[in-house]
C-alpha cells in the first residue's frame, strides 16, 4: 500500500497463517512430551537418569506446551481471523499483531528452555519465572490493543457473540496472570510468591481454575460460535441463547477455584462456596453445548461426509461431558474419592483432548485451506484418519484413567477391621500399571493423529500460496 | 484468610465491570433485532 490514506483492501491473514502453522507444530511437540511422560510413568528409567528429562521438569513443559503454545497459538489465530471477518475491517495494527506473534513464540521458547533447566515458580500452569511473566504481560496487553482496536474500528454495528467470548478471555487472562504472578525477584531466574501458605494456594487456584474457565473455555467457545455455524453453513441454533450463555458464564465463573482445595487448610465455607459456584456453572455450560449441537438440527446428515464438522461436533459432546463431570467432582463427597487420583487426569484430558483439542483441529482445518488459497485441505482422507485416531485415542485415554482413578480412590480408603490400611501406597501404584499402558496407547494414537494433521497442513500450504482474503464492500446495515 | 480481602473486592470490581459492559451493550442497541445477526456471518466472505 503506497498511499497511506488508502483503505486496506485485504485482511491481515499473514499473522493468522503464522499462528495457525505454529499451533500445529506446537501441538505435535506438546503432545510428544505428553507421550514421553506417560511412558515414564510406566518405565521410570526413560528419564535416562538426567535431571533435564526427569518427570518433574517435563510435566510442566507438557502442560505449558499444549495449553499456551498449542492452545494459545490457536486462540490468537482464530480470534484474529474471526474479529476481522465479523467486523469487516483489517486488524487495528499490523506491527503490533506481528509483535504478538514473535513475542508469543519467544515466550514459548523461553519456557521450552527454562523448564527443563529446572527454573520454576512451582505454581501449576504458572511455572514460568518472573522475566518471562513480564514478557507474557507485554505480549498480552499488545494482543488486547490489537483486538479491541479492531472492534473499535468495526464497520458492522453489532459485535458478533464470538467476539464477546474472545474479549472476556483476553481481559480475564490479563487480570489472572498479573494477580497470580505477583512475586518478589531474588535473582534473574528466581522469585518468591507475594503470597504465602494457604493464601498462595487460594490465589493459585483462583488463577488456575479461571485459566481453565477463560483460556480453555471462553476462548474456545468463541471459536465454537464462529466455526460451527460456518462449517455447518447454518446460523447458530439460537442467537438469543448464545448471548444469555455468554453473560451467564462470565457472571458465575470467577468463584469455582476453591474446589481444587477441598479438605485442605482453606476455610470450610470457602470450599463450600467453590463447590456451589461449580454446580451453578453446569447451567450456562450445558446451555452453550446444546446451542452448538442444535445448530446441526436439520443438517445432521452433513456429519456423514464432513470430517471437519465431525471434529467440531464431537468436541462439543466432550465439552458437555466434562462440564457435567467437573461440577460432580466439585461436590465434596465425590471429591473425597476423586481428588489426587487419576480420575482428575481423566477429567482434564476429556476437556483438553476432547473439547479444546478437537475444536482447535476443526477450526484449523477450516482456516488453513482458505489461508493458502485452496478450496479444501490437501487430503480429506487424512482428516478422516486423524478424526478416528484422535477419537479412539481419547476414549482409550479417559476410560483407562477413570478406572485407574476410581480404583486408586477405593484402594486408598480401604480399611481393615482393626483400623489399619488394607493396601500400601506401592500396591496401589502397581495396580495402575495396565491402565497406564492403555493410556499410553491412547496418547500415542492422539499424537499420531496430530502428526497426520501436520503433514496434511504442510502439503496444503505447499500446494497453495499464501492468500489474504479481500475485505468485502460494506454490506448494507439496517 | 487475608487473601479474601483482595480476591473478593476484585470479584466485586469485575462484576461491576461486567455489568458496565452489559449496560453499554444494551443501551447501545447491541441486542435489538438479534436473530438476523446469527446468519450474517454466513455471508461474510
Amino acid at each position: 500500500m503506497s498511499d497511506k490514506n488508502m483503505q486496506p483492501t485485504v485482511y491481515n491473514d499473514t499473522v493468522v497463517r503464522q499462528f495457525s502453522i505454529m499451533a500445529v507444530v506446537w501441538g505435535v511437540v506438546g503432545m510428544l512430551v505428553g507421550v514421553i511422560i506417560a511412558a515414564q510413568l510406566i518405565w521410570p528409567e526413560l528419564n535416562l537418569g538426567l535431571p533435564w528429562t526427569s518427570y518433574g521438569r517435563l510435566r510442566p513443559l507438557h502442560t505449558n506446551a499444549v495449553i499456551f503454545a498449542f492452545g494459545g497459538c490457536t486462540l490468537f489465530a482464530t480470534s484474529y481471523y474471526v474479529v476481522q471477518r465479523t467486523c469487516q475491517v483489517r486488524l487495528f495494527s499490523d506491527k503490533l499483531a506481528t509483535f504478538t506473534f514473535w513475542g508469543w513464540q519467544l515466550v514459548i521458547l523461553a519456557a521450552a528452555i527454562s523448564l527443563p533447566l529446572g527454573y520454576t515458580t512451582a505454581k501449576e500452569y504458572a511455572e514460568l519465572e518472573w522475566p518471562i511473566d513480564i514478557l507474557i504481560a507485554i505480549v498480552w496487553v499488545s494482543y488486547a490493543i490489537v483486538f479491541f482496536g479492531t472492534i473499535a474500528k468495526r464497520k458492522v454495528k453489532h459485535i458478533y457473540v464470538a467476539n464477546w467470548f474472545f474479549a472476556s478471555f483476553i481481559i480475564a487472562v490479563a487480570i489472572l496472570h498479573i494477580v497470580n504472578s505477583a512475586e518478589v525477584p531474588a535473582g534473574w531466574m528466581k522469585s518468591y510468591s507475594a503470597y504465602a501458605g494457604v493464601q498462595d494456594a487460594m490465589v493459585e487456584w483462583w488463577y488456575g481454575h479461571n485459566a481453565v474457565g477463560f483460556f480453555l473455555t471462553a476462548g474456545f467457545l468463541g471459536i465454537m460460535y464462529y466455526f460451527v455455524p460456518k462449517q455447518a453453513e447454518r446460523p447458530v441454533y439460537s442467537y438469543r441463547l448464545s448471548i444469555v450463555h455468554f453473560w451467564a458464564l462470565i457472571f458465575t465463573y470467577m468463584w469455582a477455584g476453591p474446589h481444587h482445595l477441598h479438605y485442605t487448610a482453606l476455610p470450610d465455607w470457602t470450599q463450600t462456596l467453590g463447590m456451589v459456584f461449580s454446580l451453578i456453572l453446569l447451567a450456562p455450560s450445558w446451555g452453550g453445548m446444546i446451542n452448538g449441537m442444535m445448530t446441526m438440527s436439520g443438517a445432521w446428515h452433513k456429519l456423514r461426509d464432513d470430517p471437519i464438522l465431525r471434529f467440531l461436533i464431537v468436541s462439543l459432546s466432550f465439552y458437555g461431558m466434562s462440564t457435567f463431570e467437573g461440577p460432580m467432582m466439585a461436590i465434596k463427597t465425590v471429591n473425597a474419592l476423586s481428588h489426587y487420583t487419576d480420575w482428575t487426569i481423566a477429567h482434564v484430558h476429556s476437556g483438553a483432548l476432547g473439547w479444546v483439542g478437537l475444536i482447535s483441529m476443526g477450526s484449523l482445518y477450516y482456516m488453513v485451506p482458505r489461508l493458502f488459497g485452496m478450496k479444501q485441505m490437501y487430503s480429506k482422507r487424512a482428516i478422516e484418519l486423524h478424526f478416528w485416531m484422535a477419537t479412539i485415542g481419547i476414549v482409550l485415554y479417559i476410560s483407562s484413567m477413570w478406572i485407574a482413578g476410581v480404583m486408586e480412590g477405593l484402594m486408598w480408603r480401604a480399611i481393615n477391621t482393626d483400623g489399619t490400611l488394607t493396601y500400601t501406597f506401592v500396591e496401589v501404584v502397581k495396580a495402575t500399571h495396565p491402565f497406564y499402558m492403555v493410556r499410553l496407547l491412547g496418547g500415542v494414537l492422539y499424537l499420531g493423529g496430530m502428526v497426520v494433521m501436520l503433514w496434511n497442513v504442510l502439503k496444503t500450504a505447499s500446494s497453495g500460496h499464501p492468500t489474504d482474503a479481500a475485505i468485502p464492500h460494506l454490506v448494507a446495515h439496517a | 484468610m487475608d487473601i479474601l480481602f483482595l480476591l473478593i473486592p476484585l470479584s466485586v470490581v469485575l462484576v461491576l465491570i461486567i455489568l458496565g459492559g452489559l449496560w453499554w451493550a444494551v443501551y447501545q442497541g447491541q441486542f435489538e433485532d438479534i436473530e438476523q445477526e446469527g446468519s450474517r456471518i454466513l455471508d461474510d466472505d
